[in-house]
């Protein structure tokens, strides 16, 4: 018997609350509108120490108008799906709109930028995992970080998520769109050592097709591996030297780019890159490219928040800033067109080159390794960067030992320019696809 | 500072306002909620609790003088969870009717499969602390006020200086229900309102840029800051921020002596020792504090408490979310680590009291033993005698946010407004630049505390696995005779 909240509303159930919202907010005298309804459910299994810890079962529904009066603007949501609700938002957001001021960037996207004939991007890979399967899976994975070296001494356990969603977003312009979706992952937190000398790791999988996943087992033992590299870290004398940001840090530092070319930063001149659109701000056999279309990629999207049509299309080619990363209200507020981007970038792939990571190693020679970042000390006005790291030290082009309570420092613009590589070890698992960096030098303190 | 209110503005009882919103439309009765826990106590499950919630929110931008948006959110759901032993089951959903709370059960339930049966107890309701009232700030001022409010702040931001040149100012308001009933009978409501309003500026000068941000709020309305003055000083402080910045130098990079100022940086606490204490990562033994209560984690200068019930503070609660009212909890006396934080699974496991730290981001979440407000008591010294024994060290008065890693007790936080401190005196600005220190020695270090004690002005907003909550700080002036700095002048 299927269970009901197993089950996500029909297409045809959002699609009317997506146009009843519509509909509401033309009675009410909007000149446009936008909404967006979705249902998620999913199921996610913590297990520690081979017993279940948290067994959660998921099913959210919401929805979200956004009316226009002219250039007035004014959003409402709610946390339920029903035609109340949709009544209440609509009215709330026309009421808050009567508040709001004339702005002659706000509105719909253009009409012709909707995705009218979007391409079928194969998103939608349910896993129907029960939960005893899913414990079992979980389990494995535990024990795997636990039997792969017995300096594991503890866990914070296992996990597996199943999650599908099914999203609906429509606009006065005429264009619906209602598509399912799914995101499994697996993860491992291992403890390594005890009392002081204690170091804790992880690996996870995520992909939209459960066949994609790598091997719970296996996530297990790279867990294990990462907690019990760590053990013995020191902090490192304060001096200047080459950094390789292992791939998935270094994600987060295109992601510092990324946000610091969004429209909202650049209007705002809140941005050290305004008005940086063809500069040289890489070196120049460095590619970045959008590439929203990669069947099962987790990035990709057929349109934008605003229903745009995505596109292939580079960020930075030689090294030099092709575009910015806009919404339609951005691009309006900047004189540009969007670049459908409202939510983000999808599938940002960085060129890498041949080198693998142990290439990298030794092109470096000597100097940090950086696996984990911490805290929030990037300042996207001024550029500058100071961020909480642990690592490895390498010398002789091969990782020596593991270092923490160090901060590494300098200014995004010198790191940019400064990358010398990336690796062939591409990190696919977010909307950024990227492998490790190599970057000249950065201050490095410690003790 | 320390206002341990006495029911002073109590709500007329929120159990009963709770009753009325949450249970009510739905013809839920004590009768109705047995039968839900009926399913939800399958043979195994011995405890098992609903949290009923409807939170409405809003939200007020403007920009460079227009009110570019507004929003409005509503929010209704119920959790329902079940206890065996360590494991747990969970379940929600977002509409609040029986048939859908039996559904729930089963789901939450299922997280048992066999073991002793236990039988649900009638309920009796708890009275929490009226450490603030439950009217709905979001009709404490009428739209048109509300609009006004934010002008007059643009306006405060505009006339500090003409460097300023884009001013950003929001208004944020929650009025959160929430009604927990248990299987031992528990039955506890709040009414909790939240507000904030913040300024952002940006200030240029030649090829330079800097932002500012100031604000503050707590569980009160918005006729706070109609009051005369009030928003102007977040908006002058915002604007001072950014233009100091305009001169700042580059920041130092090594092991310094470091001056923290009163108030905000308290988020060293917050990072250093505060989540290293929450209940399950010692239960678990992942937390580099395990075992160490008894032990000296902190210089005999160093008291730290986490307090959630400080009259309309913003992480202060009438009841943390299993219904238990909060509490003023020690967790550093005199350099001692003397407790942790705990929710009811937790402490139950670790054979400890409860602490009035369970908290959760909402129905849809599970609760974990949470920080409320986190503070350092005030020591014996003048905050200029701490700035006058450094030769040469750092002076931080206001940070960004920061993190840490519970198992190897590494943490940092980040400053924005800095300065180089030589010769006991005050020098120039320096940039911004993370600090990185242990948790569980950074205290060790600490050898003067001012006699300035001040909490935040209400900004923090807390994250651990996913979940968001409000919370508070604060701490007196501090030194810590060497932390790491994370400049770039080596």
């Amino acid at each position: 018997m299927p269970d009901p909240r197993n089950e996500l509303p029909a297409p045809g159930t959002l699609e009317a609350f997506v146009q009843q919202a519509l509909d509401d907010a033309r009675q009410r005298g909007a000149d446009a509108a936008e909404a967006a309804c979705s249902g998620d459910i999913g199921l996610s299994v913590n297990v520690r120490k081979g017993e279940i810890d948290t067994l959660e079962h998921h099913r959210g529904r919401d929805m979200g108008v956004t009316v226009y009066f002219g250039g007035r603007k004014a959003s409402a949501s709610a946390g339920e799906l029903s035609e109340q609700a949709v009544r209440d938002a609509v009215q709330a957001a026309c009421d808050i709109a009567r508040y709001t001021s004339e702005d002659p960037a706000n509105g719909l996207a253009p009409a012709e930028r909707m995705a009218v004939d979007p391409p079928e991007l194969d998103l939608d890979h349910p896993w129907p995992l029960p939960a005893d399967e899913a414990v079992e899976l979980a389990r494995d994975c535990e024990s795997a970080a636990v039997e792969a070296d017995r300096r594991i001494e503890n866990t914070e356990g296992a996990g597996v998520s199943v999650h599908r969603g099914l999203h609906a977003y429509g606009n006065s312009h005429g264009f619906f769109s209602v598509l399912p979706e799914s995101r499994h992952s697996i993860h491992c937190v291992a403890v390594a050592g005890r009392g002081e000398a204690m170091q804790r790791d992880y690996w996870y999988t995520v992909a939209r097709d459960p066949a994609a996943l790598e091997d719970a087992r296996d996530v297990g033992r790279r867990a294990a591996e990462h907690a019990v590299a760590r053990l013995g870290a020191e902090s490192l004398h304060t001096e200047r030297v080459p950094v390789l940001f292992r791939a998935p840090v270094a994600r987060g530092l295109v992601g510092h780019l990324v946000s610091a070319v969004r429209g909202s930063a650049l209007y705002r001149q809140a941005s050290f890159l305004v008005d940086s659109a063809g500069e040289q701000l890489f070196p120049a056999w460095l590619q970045m490219v959008e590439r929203p279309h990669i069947p099962r990629a987790l990035g990709s999207t057929a349109f934008d928040a605003e229903g745009v049509a995505t596109a292939e299309s580079a960020l930075v080619r030689d090294g030099v800033l092709q575009r910015y990363v806009l919404d339609s209200y951005s691009a309006r507020r900047l004189g540009l067109e969007t670049t459908a981007n409202a939510g983000g970038v999808h599938n940002l792939e960085v060129s890498g080159g041949e080198e693998d990571f142990d290439a990298l190693l030794r092109r470096m020679g000597r100097g940090l390794v950086v696996t984990e970042l911490m805290g929030q000390g990037v300042n996207l006005v001024t550029g500058d960067y100071s961020r909480g790291a642990a690592g490895f030290w390498v010398e002789n082009g091969v990782i020596d030992r593991p270092v923490q309570e160090i901060t590494i420092a300098g200014h995004l613009r010198d790191l940019f320019a400064g990358i010398r590589a990336v690796g062939s070890d591409v990190d696919r698992r977010g909307n950024i696809r990227c492998g490790s960096i190599l970057v000249e030098e950065m201050t490095v303190a410690g003790q | 500072m320390n206002e341990h209110a006495e029911a002073a503005t109590a709500t007329p009882d929120p159990l009963r306002q709770a009753e009325e919103r949450l249970l009510a439309p739905a013809a839920l009765d004590e009768a109705r909620l047995g039968q839900v826990f009926s399913r939800l106590l399958r043979p195994g499950v011995d405890f098992a609790d609903l949290y009923f919630q409807a939170a409405r929110r809003e939200a007020w931008v403007l920009e460079d003088g227009i009110v570019r948006e507004g929003s409005h959110s509503i929010d209704r759901g119920v959790g329902v969870r079940a206890v065996s032993g360590e494991k747990t089951g969970f379940a929600y959903c977002d509409e609040i009717d029986l048939e859908a709370l039996l559904d729930a059960s089963s789901a939450a339930g299922a997280v048992a499969r066999s073991g002793q049966s236990c039988t649900p107890v009638a309920f009796r309701g708890t009275a929490g602390r009226g450490l603030y009232r439950g009217d709905d700030p979001l009709a404490s001022l009428s739209a048109d006020e509300k609009v006004a409010l934010l002008h007059r702040a643009e306006a405060a931001a505009r006339a500090v200086d003409p460097r300023i040149v884009h001013v950003v100012v929001s208004l944020a308001g929650a009025h959160d229900t929430i009604l927990v009933a248990n299987s031992e009978g528990g039955w506890a409501g709040d009414i909790r309102p939240l507000v904030r309003l913040n300024v952002s500026v940006l200030a240029a000068a030649g090829e330079r840029r800097e932002s500012g941000s100031s604000g503050g709020g707590g569980r009160y309305d918005y006729q706070q800051f109609v009051e005369p003055g009030r928003v102007e000083a977040y908006a002058r402080e915002a604007a001072r921020q950014a233009l100091v910045n305009l001169d700042a130098e580059e920041a130092p990079a090594g092991n310094l002596p470091v001056v923290l100022g009163p108030g905000w940086p308290g988020v060293l606490l917050h990072e250093a020792v505060g989540h290293g204490l929450e209940g399950e990562f010692n239960r678990k033994g992942t937390s580099a504090f395990t075992d160490r209560i008894g032990e000296r984690v902190a210089s005999p200068l160093c008291t730290v408490v986490d307090d959630g019930t400080i009259a309309q503070r913003r992480g202060s609660l009438n009841i943390d979310d299993e219904g238990h009212p909060s509490q003023c909890n020690t967790l550093i006396e005199g350099g001692v680590l003397t407790g942790y934080m705990q929710d009811r699974q937790n402490a139950g496991l670790m054979g400890m009291d409860r602490t009035g730290n369970a908290r959760r981001e909402s129905y849809a979440h599970l609760p974990m033993p949470r920080m409320t407000n986190t503070y350092m008591l005030a020591g014996p010294h003048d905050p200029q005698e701490i700035i006058a024994s450094v030769d040469r060290g750092l002076y931080a008065v206001n940070f960004g946010g920061g993190q840490v890693d519970i198992t190897s007790g590494k943490f940092v936080f980040s400053a924005s407004e800095a300065y180089w401190i030589e010769n006991g005196r005050i020098q120039h600005p320096v940039k911004g630049a993370t600090l990185i220190g242990n948790g569980p020695d950074v205290l060790t270090r600490v050898s003067m505390v001012g006699n300035d004690l001040a909490l935040d002005g209400g900004i923090g907003v807390c994250g651990k696995e996913g979940q968001s909550v409000p919370v508070g700080v604060g701490q007196p002036t501090l030194k810590v005779d060497g932390m790491t700095v994370g400049g770039t002048q080596a």
